[in-house]
């Protein structure tokens, strides 16, 4: 089955570590991510001036990009992009005077008004896949991998456009349970990693990732995973800072989800990225016997 | 007789040699020739100009010395870009004056150079790495996707498509979108973000060119033999034969055919 994808910019430069993992571990489930054929950047943050529509032009042409495939749904990997199309989406949708706005001054393009659904891939894995379709198709179990599921912001916030719990999101901690995993909740798993703010204060960095490792190493996890590039910087940059400043902490791992994904469908390091990683999480791994390849994956018909 | 009765006289005489040109084709001609006027307007002063002149040579018949803002005559310079609107109708269009023909009531300025900055870089220590163009160029992603330099561009280039490409890291996508840039700067003048898209555009070219396109192994084989002497007694023959022999080598020389593939192989094989 063929799926309209989004990359994202990130995820063609810094995070190939998210998207190669998850293509070929979409393929091993049957699934192509199949990239628009033309796309552009997001606009990498939603824009919240209420008449400040320029803004929105760029993420509301990828879901013409879309649309022009005749697809009715379009898959992002990048937890930013999910948050910058799905609300441009609900706006085009939602406001008949913006939506006519932005549609006039995009005169070369077809007119737009929210056909088509920005989904996460988390929630085609949860809805389309299932989790106990995906356990099955897991051929090296995460056996004590501790893992601390981070989800930010961008999944969950603001509520209209959240694709679990604003309060109490289960859906990674489903998703590491379905990979063999031991998922570890905390109750930072949704604290702000600093966004953009660290551009602004690249001296706070540290101080936005201190409290979301303090909690996450004090409810015994050992590895965290995320689902967004910009968490990924923030939180990698921040735990190096933090071993720097202070004796007390100890490199904790951070993985894509897409990462861990590839591992336990059995598809091997080398889709992997790690080198893109921060730290050494390869070492880590290998800790945990996870870095054995696991011949014959036959992707399944569809 | 008058400069216009000459001229229309000279074309009738040629039109009379090429007398197995249809008759339609004659008359169409004979109109040509008694060229109307049509009013357009020049930085907004109206002047009343030939029909079918390129909006190059309007200018100049209208009396405008082009010094700068005119290049090769041949649309591929881009020295000349123009801007035009036409009453009734907001949109604003853009051409090369050197190749489009006026139309009634164009308004017209042309954009002989626009300012955009050119990146100092020392090309030998480039390499394909995304992150060189993000850091020459860092004010490519105030680009907005509004999409007004692909509409600006009288090439019809998909111009936010390949400045989409270089945020993506896709040199070789941006160098290939971006072929027939010929750096009017049309896109730059219109930037929301104001990106100097076609340096941009030069520098993927130059690393497509120099660093990703794959080189011709072929090429460097034979260039290799050429240097080692193995066609040499074929140009010492040549150079020793009378020129009669020249002539009739010449005349008798097998051409590759226009629609020839890529197996085809001339009769002689001697020189291969």
């Amino acid at each position: 089955m063929s799926l309209a994808y989004y990359p994202g910019c990130t995820l063609k430069t810094k995070a190939r570590n998210l998207e190669e993992p998850a293509v070929a571990s979409m393929e091993a489930l049957g699934f192509k991510l199949d990239e628009l054929p033309r796309w552009n950047c997001c606009g990498a943050v939603y824009s919240l001036a209420e008449d400040d529509l320029i803004h929105q032009v760029a993420p509301v042409r990828n879901l013409i990009r879309a649309k022009e495939q005749g697809k009715d749904e379009l898959v992002t990997l990048c937890a930013f992009c999910f948050n910058t199309l799905k609300r441009a989406n609900l706006l085009m949708k939602e406001d008949a005077e913006k939506r006519n706005t932005i549609n006039s001054f995009m005169n070369e393009e077809v007119d737009y008004s929210g056909e088509v659904k920005a989904v996460h891939l988390l929630e085609v894995l949860r809805d389309d896949i299932g989790w106990e379709a995906l356990s099955q198709k897991v051929k090296l179990p995460l056996r004590e991998l501790k893992a601390a599921p981070y989800y930010g912001c961008t999944l969950l916030r603001p509520r209209e456009i959240a694709i679990d719990s604003v309060e109490d999101p289960a859906i990674l901690r489903e998703f590491l349970k379905a990979l063999g995993a031991s998922p570890v909740d905390f109750p930072e798993s949704t604290r702000c990693c600093g966004s953009y703010q660290v551009v602004s204060s690249p001296d706070a960095i540290a101080e936005y990732a201190r409290p979301i490792f303090n909690s996450a190493l004090s409810h015994g996890a050992e590895a965290m995973i995320l689902t967004c590039p910009l968490c990924d910087y923030n939180l990698g940059r921040g735990q190096k800072e933090l071993i720097e400043k202070q004796s007390g902490f100890r490199e904790m791992p951070i993985f894509y989800f897409t990462q861990l994904l590839a591992l336990a469908l059995g598809l091997g390091p080398q889709v992997c990225h790690f080198e893109l990683n921060h730290g050494s999480p390869e070492s880590f791994l290998k800790e945990k016997n996870l870095l054995s390849q696991v011949e014959s994956v036959q992707p399944i018909g569809g | 007789m008058s400069a216009k009765a000459r001229k229309k006289k000279s074309t009738a005489t040629a039109v009379k040699h090429r007398t197995k040109k249809p008759a339609a084709t004659a008359v169409k001609e004979e109109k040509q020739t008694a060229a109307k006027l049509i009013p357009i307007y020049i930085m907004g002063k109206r002047y009343e100009v030939p029909e079918g002149l390129t909006i190059m040579k309007a200018m100049e018949y209208a009396g405008y010395i082009l010094i700068r803002g005119c290049g090769c005559r041949g649309g591929t310079c881009g020295a000349c870009g123009t801007f035009y609107r036409k009453p009734g109708d907001y949109k604003l269009q853009v051409a090369l004056a050197c190749q489009k023909t006026v139309e009634p009531d164009m308004y017209i300025a042309q954009i002989p150079f626009f300012p955009a900055n050119r990146a100092a870089y020392d090309f030998a220590k480039l390499t394909t790495a995304p992150e060189e163009v993000f850091k020459l160029y860092p004010e490519l992603f105030r680009c907005v996707a509004c999409n007004s330099c692909t509409k600006a561009c009288p090439q019809g280039i998909e111009v936010m498509d390949a400045i989409s490409a270089l945020k993506q890291g896709n040199i070789a996508e941006a160098a290939r979108l971006s072929f027939d840039c010929i750096q009017c700067g049309l896109c730059t003048s219109r930037c929301f973000g104001e990106l100097a898209q076609y340096h941009m555009f030069q520098l993927a070219r130059r690393i497509y060119g120099a660093r990703i396109i794959p080189r011709a192994e072929h090429l460097a084989e034979m260039v290799k033999a050429v240097n080692e002497g193995r066609y040499d007694r074929f140009l010492d023959e040549l150079k020793q034969a009378k020129e009669d022999e020249l002539k009739k080598l010449y005349q008798e020389r097998e051409v590759e055919p226009m629609t020839a593939g890529e197996d085809w192989k001339p009769k002689d094989t001697t020189y291969l």
